[in-house]
């Protein structure tokens, strides 16, 4: 037996002796370990599809090996338009939900911090995180019919921007590509953006209430206020979300997609995601999905770790 | 009273007032729904009702009441928030327990598994061939395979290393096992973190829809969401199709059943906000 052998025998036996000492701790352990292997990484290995002319009747393993030819088939080949589309709406809604969606919470949060009579805190806190705890099919349903307009009745929010001349009389919102991503950025502020100031609010009350006495004994007034003591006071808090929204850049989710747009909106709707529910599920051309899937997944990996990096860089926070 | 100078009375009213308006457009829809429920079938068409109910009146609330398929996946939702609760919970407590015990061998590389997941993940297609590989196109099925989730483990771990380590020591000399540890003395001392956990895993739970929908066969399982869904993409393809004429508007329906699955949420999810506030600060992001 060689040395290296007998080492790492030794080693095993030790870990054998210190788990048999403490076997409750990893009694404990055991459900959480199996359920991730069994739910959330023995899928991975069927990631292989995305390399392969997957047929279901041959299985993951018994079907053939293709290379990239699907990866080639999406972005030069039968999908390539669809494909590009899906990845140009993805980052675009995704930006333009950042752009407008990031700064609500911070406002909302700020306001808060102002709002000094408790009770009426508590209960516009309610208020404004309610919609986050609602299921996307309740949200959409809301959306579907407070903005249908048809031959029967027209939803009260459809009839509302008529009248306020913000769209022509006669518009079905949900059939026209336009109106799609203002729509799904619009219900995602509505949704989201009281429950993600609960962060930014937390960061404003944890600043010290003498920097801004300090300030005050200066003749500072309110803008001041904000700008040299609340906001470098949550900027770590605001590193750190940003950080986390550039990560997730190219992922929008399937579901509120799909339960809200159609074919005649595809042309601005239609997200990586969706895209790869209806080739991939619709359609039965589970490896073309499969390998969508899998190149937005390692773009935005690799996102995630370069805004990590960058945010390391320039300064003290980042996520690992 | 402190005092406030003029910049900061005028930013205070501001915040009164926006903070006011958006409260009220976060609850608007709601409040909609449930009149829109109500209301007489030509006062909604006519959209009269604009935000109080108008004819009031309950006959799709006593149509839903006889409603078979509703009552069966209002049931089934019920099962599934309760058992699925149930089984994350278990299994979140213990593991998170684990893991925040720094001796447990190889403690970093599970923790980076855990934390791992939420950046990457098989994608839907290998997931979803998982899943039928596995057989989990049933009811219980849809408990056991789904509703564990790395941000309630984290949020839960980060509460554990909190609690002091002289409690720990203290109870070992007493002869207190890991098992009596966690359920007599961490669990309780967790109350926040626990009730916080515990409302995120029951709504997700309670409104878990594509999946259920992608995988359940049998219509006997199918929870509420899925029915409200079926529901609304028919009639509004049959009322694009052709108007047919019934004594309540059709939208009064779809609203009712939208007010009964928002119901629940109403009745326990305020108790539970002035935990999570607390919670979800504590479990940060870091890894």
């Amino acid at each position: 037996m060689k040395l290296s052998e007998v080492k790492s025998n030794n080693k095993l036996i030790c870990y054998g002796k210190i788990i048999i000492s403490d076997w409750r701790l990893y009694v404990l352990l055991l459900p959480l370990v199996i359920w991730y292997a069994l739910w959330a990484y023995k899928p991975m290995g069927g990631l292989l599809i995305a390399f392969k002319d997957y047929k279901p009747n041959l299985g993951v393993m018994g079907s053939d090996f293709v290379g990239f030819s699907n990866f080639l088939t999406l972005i030069k080949g039968t999908y390539a338009s669809q494909f590009w589309s899906a990845f140009r709406n993805t980052f675009l809604i995704s930006l333009y939900g950042l752009i407008f969606g990031f700064p609500v919470p911070i406002f909302l949060a700020l306001f808060f911090s102002e709002i000094t009579n408790i009770r009426f805190r508590n209960i516009f806190q309610t208020f404004t995180y309610l919609p986050h705890f609602l299921s996307e099919v309740t949200i959409t349903g809301l959306v579907l019919t407070l903005l249908y307009n048809g031959e029967v009745n027209t939803g009260v929010i459809a009839q509302l921007l008529i009248n306020l001349k913000i769209i022509p009389e006669g518009t079905k919102m949900i059939q026209q590509a336009a109106y799609f991503r203002p729509m799904y950025i619009i219900t995602g502020i509505w949704k989201e953006a009281g429950y993600n100031s609960i962060v930014y609010f937390a960061a404003i009350m944890s600043i010290s209430p003498t920097l801004y006495e300090a300030l005050k004994v200066d003749g500072g007034n309110k803008f001041q206020e904000i700008r040299y003591v609340t906001f470098p006071g949550m900027a770590p808090t605001l590193i750190i979300m940003i950080i986390l929204r550039i990560g997730t850049i190219l992922s929008v989710g399937y579901e509120r997609i799909i339960l809200l747009y159609n074919a005649n909106t595809y042309a601005t709707a239609d997200v990586i995601s969706s895209f790869v529910y209806r080739i991939g599920m619709e359609s039965g051309k589970q490896s073309i999905g499969s390998a969508a899937d899998m190149f937005n997944a390692l773009i935005g990996f690799a996102l995630v770790i370069g805004a990590n990096y960058i945010s390391r860089q320039v300064s003290e926070t980042s996520l690992w | 009273m402190e005092r406030l100078n003029r910049s900061e009375r005028i930013f205070k009213v501001v915040s009164y007032v926006l903070i006011g308006a958006f409260g009220i457009m976060a609850l608007y829809p709601v409040i909609y729904a449930f009149s829109a429920s109500v209301s007489g079938k030509v006062a909604y068409e006519s959209g009269k009702v604009v935000l109080l109910p108008i004819n009031t009146n309950f006959t799709v609330y006593k149509l839903l009441y006889r409603d078979k398929g509703f009552w069966i996946s209002y049931i089934n939702t019920l099962f599934y928030t309760l058992f699925g609760t149930a089984w994350s919970m278990l299994i979140s407590i213990a593991g998170a327990y684990a893991l925040s015990k720094k001796r447990l061998l190889f403690r970093r590389q599970l923790n980076f598994l855990v934390v791992f997941t939420m950046w990457f993940n098989a994608g839907m297609i290998p997931t979803y061939l998982n899943y039928t590989s596995m057989g989990v196109a049933n009811r219980w099925g849809i408990i056991v395979a789904f509703g564990i989730q790395a941000y309630n483990i984290i949020l839960l771990r980060n509460y554990f290393e909190g609690v002091p380590k002289e409690i720990e020591e203290a109870a070992k000399v007493d002869g207190v096992n890991e098992f009596q540890l966690l359920t007599q003395i961490y669990v309780p001392m967790s109350k926040a973190s626990i009730a916080t956990v515990t409302l995120f895993y029951a709504t997700s739970r309670w409104n878990g829809y594509f999946w259920s929908r992608l995988l359940l066969t049998n219509p006997m399982d199918l929870p509420v969401q899925v029915y409200m869904r079926i529901l609304v993409e028919n009639y509004q393809s049959m009322f694009d199709s052709m108007p047919i004429d019934l004594p309540y508007a059709a939208d009064s329906y779809v609203y009712a059943i939208l007010v009964c699955s928002i119901i629940p949420i109403l009745l326990i999810y305020p108790h539970i906000q002035k935990y999570f506030a607390k919670g979800v600060n504590m479990g940060g992001v870091k890894e």
